[in-house]
C-alpha cells in the first residue's frame, strides 16, 4: 500500500506517494523528478546521493521516503539562489573540480554541510569531511582546492 | 582544402588558455542528464538474473512462473537473442557475455532478464525463474588456469600463436612475442642481473555511475537507445549486429557519462534492454546495481609477470626479457599482447624479448582500463629497473636516463620513435624539488616511468555557423572529462572568434558520421584534429561568401582574427567583414555556412610520464600513507592545461588505489566476495595528498597543434612508483599488487626473520 | 558501517546469509511517538519486525534482498529516544540519537572521548548523520566500531519490552554475528555510560586499510582510571573483529592495572590482546594480521587513554 508523504523540498511544500520500503533517493528521483542526487552504490559507500534532512547531511539511499514526512529536505537543485550560483558551485567550475560530474551534486551538498559547521577547515578537515564522497576522476586535488577557495570567499577573507 | 596534419608551430590565442567549461553549470546544479536520469512514457523496468556459479552448464531455464506474474511484460533468455554474428568470433563472445547460452562462465554471468511495470515486480519475477545448473569445476587464478590440471573452459580453445598448433585444448588462448636482438647473447655480457616474479590482482575502473540505458524498439524495427557510453556509434553497431537491426534504424544518444575509464567501451546490458523492449513492445529502462557492475561488467586483468634485466657495471642495460600472463575473463583478448608491447617501451635496448599469454578464467570478461595492460607490465619492469639501479649503486633516475629511449630508438614493440618525452620527463624529475626533499623515519621515495601508445581512429565533426554568427561544433566523441572545453578552444582558435561564441555538442548517431569511441586517449586528439579541418573548411566558405559580396577573387580574401580581409592594393578601401556579418547575409550569398570533416586521425603521438612518490609505512601494521606525489608527463600541447592536470591527477589517484588496496577477492567457491565500494577500496579524499603536476610539451609532429593524448599514461607509472617507494621505506622488495597492509606486514616480518 | 551484512558474512561460513522473507504482503511502516507504543507494535508483530533507528544497516540489508521486513518501527519520532542527557549517574544516550549529534556534544566528549571517537568513525559523515550507537550494537556485527568503546567504558544497554525494563552490559547484547539476546517485543531505548571519576580516559583505535570508510579489520577500546600517584587503578580493554562478538579482555586490563603503563606492562597487554583473538581469514585480513595488529592497537590505545587520564 502506497503512502502519502508531505514534506518540504528545497523550500517548496511537496506531496508525493511512495511505497513504504522505497528509499528517499528513489522517491526524489522517480516520484518528485529531482534527479540531481545519484545512486552510485545504494549502500552508503559513495555519497553521490547526499542530501540534507533537517540540515543534517545524509545519504538519501539510506533513508526511506516515508521518513521525509514533515521534514525539510535539501538537494543540489536547491543550492543556487535563482540564477546566482552558490559559491561552492562557482568554485567547482572555476577550479575544474569536476570531470565527469556524477559525484559533483553529492560533493557540493557535503561540502556545504562541512562549511556550515566549520567555516575555516584546514586541508585535513576538508579531506576527512569529504571522505564519504567518492570521486574517481579528479584524484580530489581540485575538489579540495575549490572547497578551500569557496570557504575563503564565504568567510569574506 | 588540404588536410596536412603536420605540426606547424603556430602562435595560439585560445589554445593553452583555461576558460570555464561550457557544461559546468549543468553539472553543478543537478541539471545534467546521466544514464539513469532519463525516462520514457510507458517505460518498463528491466532487471537481469545472474549466475551464482563461476562455471556451470545451463541445462534448462523455466521462466513460466515469471511470465505469469502480473506486471511482467517480457522475459528474455539466450533463445531471444539468437546468434547472428556469422562467424565473427569476437562478436559472438560479446553476445555470449551479454546473455549466457549453454554455459555460465563466471559468478554474475547474465542468464535471463525480465521487463516489468516496476522494479519490485521485476525483482519478484527474477526469483520465479528456475534454472537447472550443472555445476562445473572452475578456475579463477591466472597461474592456476595455465596448469595442465586446470579445468578447461572451452573444449575448442587451442593456443594461437604457437607452432605447431597444440592438439590439446587449454585455457591459454594465445601467445604473442615482441622484441629484437639476441637476449641470450645480451645476458652473457651482463655483469649484474636482476630477475623477479610479480603478481597483480584484478581491479575495476570504479566509475561512480553504474551502467544505465533506456531502450525502445518498435515492431517496425526502428529503435532508440539512451545510454551512458564512451562510444555511442560503437554501441549502435554492436547492438544492431547482435539484434539483427539495421544500423541506421537504431539511433543511439549518449547521456552524460559518469566515468568510464575504458569500462564503457563495451556493451553489457544494452542489447538485453533492446531485446526486452522488442519483446514487450515498450520502452525498457535498465540500470545495473553497483554489485552487478563489479560482478558483471569488465574489470581489468589479473597478471603474473616474470622480468629479467641484465646490465653492465657502467649502467648500460644489455638484455631484458619478460613473460607476461594476463587473465581475460572467459574470452580471448589482446591484453597480454599489449602488456608485452609496452613493458620495455621506455628504454633503448639492443636485446629485448617479451612473451605474452592470454589466459581464460572464470571471471568477468575483461574490458579496457585506462592504458590497458601497461600499468602491470610497468610495475614489474620498473621494480626490476629500480632494484638493478640499487645493485649498480646508481641513482634510479640517472640509470633510467642512461638507458632511456630517444628519437630514432627502435622500440621494443617494433616502430622507430620520433621525438618523444621519456628523456625530458626524467630530466624534469631529476631537477624537481620533490627529488631533493628530506625523508623521515619509515619513509621512502620511489619513482617510475610509464608509456602509452595513444590512438587516433575514425572521427567525424561538423561545424555550423548560426545566423547570428555563433558556432555549433557537433562531435561524435563522448566528453568524459572536459573535452567540450578543449574542442571549443580549438574551434575558437581556428575561426578566430571568442570562446563564448562557440558551442560544442555531442551529436547522436543520427546526426553525424561514425566516430570511434573516446578511448585510447583520443577524444581531444582526434576530434580536435577533425575540428581544425572542419573549421578550415568553414573558413573557405566564409571567404567565398566575402569574395562574392565584394566581387573580388577568392585568392584575394584571407581569414584573420575572425574576419574576412581583402588583400592587395586594389582592395585597400574594403573594410573587413566579420563572421557575424557574413553569417547574417548567408541567406543571400549561398545559404547556410558549414564545415565538415571526416578523418582517420593517424599519428597519435606516443606519450611518456615519470612519477615520483613519497610514502610512510607503519612497520607495525604495514599501512602505507602517501605523503607526496608528483606527475611529470608530456602532453604534446596542452589545449586546456587545467583539464590536462586533471587527467594526470586522476590517473595517478587510480594507480595509487590499485597499488595499495584495490583488488577483486574471489572465494574458493569462485564467487566475488567484495562486489561493493565498501570492500573494493578505491581511494577516498583523506587517502591522498595534493598531486603535483608538471606538463611538458614536446610537440607531436603528426598533429597541427602538436597534441598528444593525455588521458591514460598517468595510470601507468603509479603501481611501480608506489611499489618502489614502499620497498624503500619498508626495506623489502614488494612484488604483489595491491600492497595491502597484510602483504606489507608479512613481507616486513619475513625480512626480519631472515 | 553501512554494509552490515557484508560485515557479517564471513562469520556465517561460506554460504550466503539466510534470507528472511516476507510473511506475505507489503511492508508496514510505523513511526510511534512513545516507547510503549513501539514495544506494543513489536510485541504484536506477525512476521519479521525491525526497529529503524538510523537505518544505515537496515536499509542496506533490505536493498540487498537479505531481509524482507513485514514491519519496520521507526523510533526517531519518540522524543525520549532523541536525547542525550547528563545525569547524576553518568550519561544516557537515546537510541535514536545520531552519531553526528554525539560528536557535537562537547561535555560528552570531555567525559568519554573514546566512545564518541568510535561513534564518529562509523561510515562517512553522511552515515554518521543517521547511524546510532544502539543500532551499531543491535546490528551485532563483530567489527562494529562503537561497541568495543562502549564495552571498555562499561556501558549498559537499557532495554524496554512487554515485561518492563531491564538493563544489561553492552557486551551481553550481541551473542553472535547478527544475533542479539533481545527477546520478542524488546528494544534498546538507551545506552547508559557510567559517571566518570577524576583521572580517567578512554580511547578507541581500529585498523583499516584506507584512512576512512572501511570496516575495522581489528579494533581495540581501552578505558582506564588512575590513582593519585598516576598508576592505573582500573582498566577495561576490549577487542573488535577478532571473534564472533566483541571481546572484553580482562587479561589485557590486568596487565596494566597497578602499573604506570611502562614498556613491560604494555608488552604484556599486547600479548594478552593477541592471546584473546579468535579471528578468521577473510577478505579484510588474515588471522595472522589480526592477531598481530590487535597487540599493536591495544598498546597504542592504552597510551592514548593513559594520556587522556593525565598519566605521564
Amino acid at each position: 500500500m502506497s503512502v502519502k508523504v508531505s514534506t518540504t523540498i528545497n523550500g517548496d511544500q511537496i506531496d508525493f506517494i511512495c511505497e513504504p520500503d522505497e528509499t528517499l533517493l528513489d522517491a526524489l528521483r522517480n516520484r518528485v523528478g529531482l534527479t540531481g542526487a545519484k545512486e552510485g552504490c545504494g549502500t552508503g559507500d559513495c555519497g553521490a546521493c547526499s542530501i540534507t534532512i533537517d540540515g543534517r547531511l545524509v545519504c538519501s539511499c539510506l533513508a526511506l521516503g516515508v521518513e521525509a514526512e514533515g521534514r525539510e529536505i535539501e538537494t543540489v537543485e536547491g543550492m543556487a539562489d535563482g540564477d546566482k550560483l552558490h559559491p561552492l558551485q562557482r568554485k567547482f567550475i572555476e577550479h575544474a573540480a569536476l570531470q565527469c560530474g556524477i559525484c559533483t551534486p553529492g560533493f557540493l551538498i557535503a561540502a556545504r554541510a562541512l562549511l556550515s559547521r566549520n567555516p575555516d577547515p584546514d586541508e585535513e578537515e576538508i579531506r576527512f569531511g569529504l571522505a564519504g564522497n567518492l570521486c574517481r576522476c579528479t584524484g580530489y586535488d581540485k575538489i579540495v582546492r575549490a572547497v578551500q577557495d569557496a570557504a575563503r570567499e564565504m568567510r569574506g577573507a | 582544402m588540404s588536410m596536412d596534419t603536420s605540426f606547424t608551430n603556430q602562435k595560439f590565442k585560445s589554445v593553452g588558455t583555461r576558460p570555464l567549461r561550457p557544461d559546468g553549470i549543468d553539472k553543478v546544479t543537478g541539471r545534467a542528464k546521466y544514464g539513469a536520469d532519463a525516462n520514457a512514457p510507458g517505460q518498463l523496468i528491466g532487471r537481469i538474473l545472474r549466475s551464482p556459479h563461476p562455471h556451470a552448464r545451463i541445462r534448462k531455464i523455466d521462466a513460466s512462473k515469471a511470465e505469469k506474474l502480473p506486471g511482467v511484460k517480457a522475459v528474455v533468455t539466450a533463445a531471444d537473442m539468437p546468434d547472428l554474428t556469422d562467424g565473427d568470433k569476437s562478436m559472438f563472445d560479446v553476445l555470449e557475455n551479454c546473455m549466457a547460452r549453454t554455459t555460465a562462465f563466471y559468478d554474475g554471468h547474465a542468464v535471463a532478464a525480465v521487463a516489468a511495470i516496476d522494479a519490485k515486480t521485476a525483482r519478484e519475477a527474477l526469483k520465479l525463474i528456475k534454472i537447472d545448473y550443472e555445476i562445473l569445476p572452475h578456475v579463477t587464478d591466472v597461474d592456476e588456469a595455465m596448469k595442465p590440471s586446470a579445468p578447461v573452459l572451452h573444449s575448442k580453445m587451442f593456443t594461437e600463436g604457437v607452432e605447431p598448433k597444440p592438439n590439446k585444448a587449454s585455457n591459454i588462448a594465445k601467445r604473442t612475442e615482441f622484441g629484437h636482438g639476441d637476449v641470450g647473447a645480451g645476458f652473457q655480457e651482463a655483469e649484474v642481473v636482476v630477475s623477479r616474479s610479480f603478481k597483480t590482482e584484478q581491479t575495476h575502473q570504479g566509475y561512480i555511475e553504474p551502467h544505465a540505458c533506456l531502450a525502445s524498439v518498435g515492431p517496425d524495427g526502428h529503435g532508440e537507445l539512451w545510454v551512458c557510453t564512451q562510444g555511442h556509434f560503437v554501441y549502435r553497431n554492436q547492438c544492431a549486429q547482435l539484434l539483427g537491426m539495421d544500423v541506421s534504424k537504431l539511433r543511439v544518444t549518449a547521456s552524460e557519462i559518469g566515468g568510464g575509464f575504458g569500462g564503457k567501451t563495451h556493451v553489457w546490458c544494452e542489447p538485453v534492454a533492446l531485446a526486452l523492449s522488442r519483446k514487450a513492445n515498450r520502452p525498457v529502462k535498465l540500470v545495473m546495481t553497483r554489485e552487478e557492475v563489479f560482478r558483471a561488467s569488465g574489470p581489468t586483468n589479473a597478471t603474473s609477470i616474470d622480468v629479467k634485466i641484465g646490465a653492465r657495471k657502467d649502467g648500460t642495460i644489455v638484455a631484458a626479457e619478460a613473460t607476461l600472463r594476463y587473465s581475460g575473463g572467459p574470452y580471448l583478448g589482446a591484453w597480454a599482447e599489449l602488456g608485452a608491447m609496452t613493458s620495455f617501451a621506455c628504454y633503448d635496448l639492443a636485446n629485448v624479448k617479451t612473451v605474452g599469454y592470454e589466459v581464460v578464467v572464470n571471471r568477468p570478461k575483461t574490458a579496457a582500463y585506462r592504458a590497458p595492460s601497461a600499468p602491470m607490465a610497468a610495475f614489474a619492469v620498473e621494480s626490476v629497473v629500480d632494484e638493478l639501479a640499487h645493485k649498480l649503486g646508481m641513482d634510479p633516475v640517472e640509470f633510467r636516463l642512461k638507458n632511456a629511449a630517444r628519437e630514432g630508438t627502435k622500440s621494443s614493440y617494433g616502430p622507430v620513435y620520433g621525438p618523444i618525452g621519456i628523456g625530458p620527463t626524467l630530466e624534469a624529475a631529476k631537477n624537481h624539488p620533490h627529488m631533493q626533499a628530506p625523508l623521515g623515519k619509515n619513509q621512502g621515495r620511489g619513482m617510475a616511468c610509464g608509456f602509452w601508445f595513444n590512438f587516433g581512429g575514425q572521427t567525424c565533426t561538423d561545424i555550423n555557423i548560426g545566423i547570428d554568427g555563433t558556432v555549433t561544433v557537433t562531435v561524435g566523441t563522448i566528453d568524459v572529462g572536459g573535452s567540450r572545453a578543449s574542442l571549443t578552444l580549438i574551434a575558437a582558435e581556428e575561426l578566430g572568434v571568442p570562446y563564448e561564441q562557440v558551442k560544442v555538442v555531442i551529436g547522436d548517431t543520427g546526426t553525424i558520421g561514425h566516430n570511434d569511441m573516446t578511448d585510447g586517449s583520443r577524444g581531444t586528439f582526434s576530434s580536435g584534429m577533425a575540428t581544425v579541418f572542419a573549421a578550415r573548411n568553414a573558413i573557405k566558405i566564409l571567404r567565398e561568401r566575402a569574395s562574392k559580396t565584394w566581387d573580388i577573387p577568392l585568392d584575394d580574401v584571407v581569414w584573420e582574427d575572425g574576419q574576412a580581409k581583402a588583400i592587395g592594393e586594389s582592395h585597400g578601401n574594403l573594410a573587413p567583414m566579420s563572421l557575424k556579418e557574413i553569417a547574417a547575409a548567408a541567406g543571400n550569398t549561398g545559404g547556410p555556412i558549414a564545415g565538415h570533416n571526416e578523418i582517420v586521425a593517424d599519428g597519435a603521438g606516443v606519450s611518456f610520464a615519470t612519477h615520483i612518490c613519497d610514502v610512510e609505512v607503519d612497520p607495525e601494521t604495514g599501512k602505507t600513507n602517501i605523503l607526496r606525489y608528483t606527475v611529470i608527463q608530456d602532453a604534446g600541447k596542452a589545449v586546456h592545461p587545467t583539464y590536462v592536470e586533471g587527467q594526470y591527477q586522476g590517473g595517478a589517484a587510480q594507480g595509487i588505489g590499485w597499488a595499495l588496496n584495490e583488488e577483486y577477492i574471489y572465494g574458493k567457491d569462485g564467487r566475488l566476495q567484495n562486489a561493493g565500494f565498501l570492500d573494493y577500496r578505491i581511494p577516498v579524499c583523506s587517502d591522498l595528498p595534493f598531486i603535483d603536476t608538471v606538463i611538458l610539451e614536446i610537440p607531436n609532429p603528426n598533429h597541427p597543434y602538436g597534441v598528444r593524448g593525455v588521458g591514460e599514461t598517468s595510470i601507468v607509472p603509479p603501481l611501480a612508483a608506489v611499489g618502489n617507494a614502499v620497498s624503500n621505506a619498508a626495506g623489502v622488495r614488494m612484488t604483489h599488487v595491491p600492497m595491502s597492509p597484510p602483504r606489507i606486514l608479512k613481507a616486513i616480518d619475513g625480512a626480519r626473520t631472515n | 558501517m553501512p554494509s552490515a551484512l557484508i560485515d557479517l558474512t564471513p562469520f556465517h561460513g561460506p554460504k550466503e546469509p539466510a534470507k528472511i522473507k516476507h510473511q506475505g504482503g507489503m511492508m508496514q511502516y510505523e513511526a510511534p511517538q512513545t516507547t510503549q507504543a513501539a514495544v506494543a507494535l513489536l510485541a504484536k508483530a506477525k512476521g519479521n519486525a525491525y526497529v529503524l533507528a538510523g537505518g544505515s544497516d537496515l536499509l542496506v540489508r533490505m536493498k540487498g534482498g537479505y531481509i524482507e521486513p513485514d514491519l519496520v518501527v521507526d523510533i526517531k519520532r519518540i522524543k525520549a529516544m532523541c536525547q542525550v542527557k547528563k545525569t547524576a549517574s553518568g550519561w544516557t544516550i537515546g537510541a535514536a540519537v545520531s552519531c553526528a549529534e554525539l560528536g557535537e556534544t562537547k561535555a560528552l566528549i570531555r567525559d568519554w572521548p573514546g566512545v564518541v571517537e568510535a561513534a564518529n568513525l562509523i561510515g562517512s559523515k553522511q552515515v554518521q548523520g543517521r547511524c546510532t550507537i544502539v543500532g551499531n550494537m543491535c546490528n551485532a556485527g563483530p567489527a562494529a566500531d562503537s561497541v568495543p568503546a562502549m564495552v571498555a567504558a562499561g556501558a549498559m544497554a537499557q532495554i524496554a519490552g512487554p515485561k518492563g525494563k531491564r538493563s544489561i552490559p553492552v557486551e551481553l547484547v550481541a551473542i553472535g554475528p547478527g544475533k542479539t539476546s533481545l527477546k520478542k517485543g524488546e528494544l534498546v531505548e538507551a545506552i547508559v555510560l557510567p559517571k566518570r571519576p577524576a583521572r580517567s580516559g578512554d580511547a578507541y583505535l581500529r585498523f583499516i586499510p584506507r584512512s576512512e570508510m572501511d570496516i575495522a579489520v581489528v579494533s581495540c577500546g581501552v578505558s582506564l582510571s588512575l590513582d593519585a600517584k598516576g598508576m592505573v587503578k582500573d582498566a577495561r580493554v576490549s577487542l573488535g573483529a577478532v571473534a564472533p562478538t566483541v571481546l572484553l579482555v580482562p587479561d589485557a586490563a590486568r596487565a596494566i592495572i597497578g602499573t604506570s603503563l611502562d614498556e613491560a606492562a604494555l608488552e604484556k597487554l599486547g600479548r594478552a590482546c593477541s592471546a584473546a583473538c579468535r579471528p578468521i581469514d577473510d577478505k579484510r585480513g588474515t588471522i595472522e594480521f589480526r592477531t598481530k595488529v590487535a597487540a599493536v592497537l591495544g598498546k597504542r590505545a592504552a597510551k592514548i587513554a593513559f594520556g587522556r587520564a593525565g598519566g605521564k
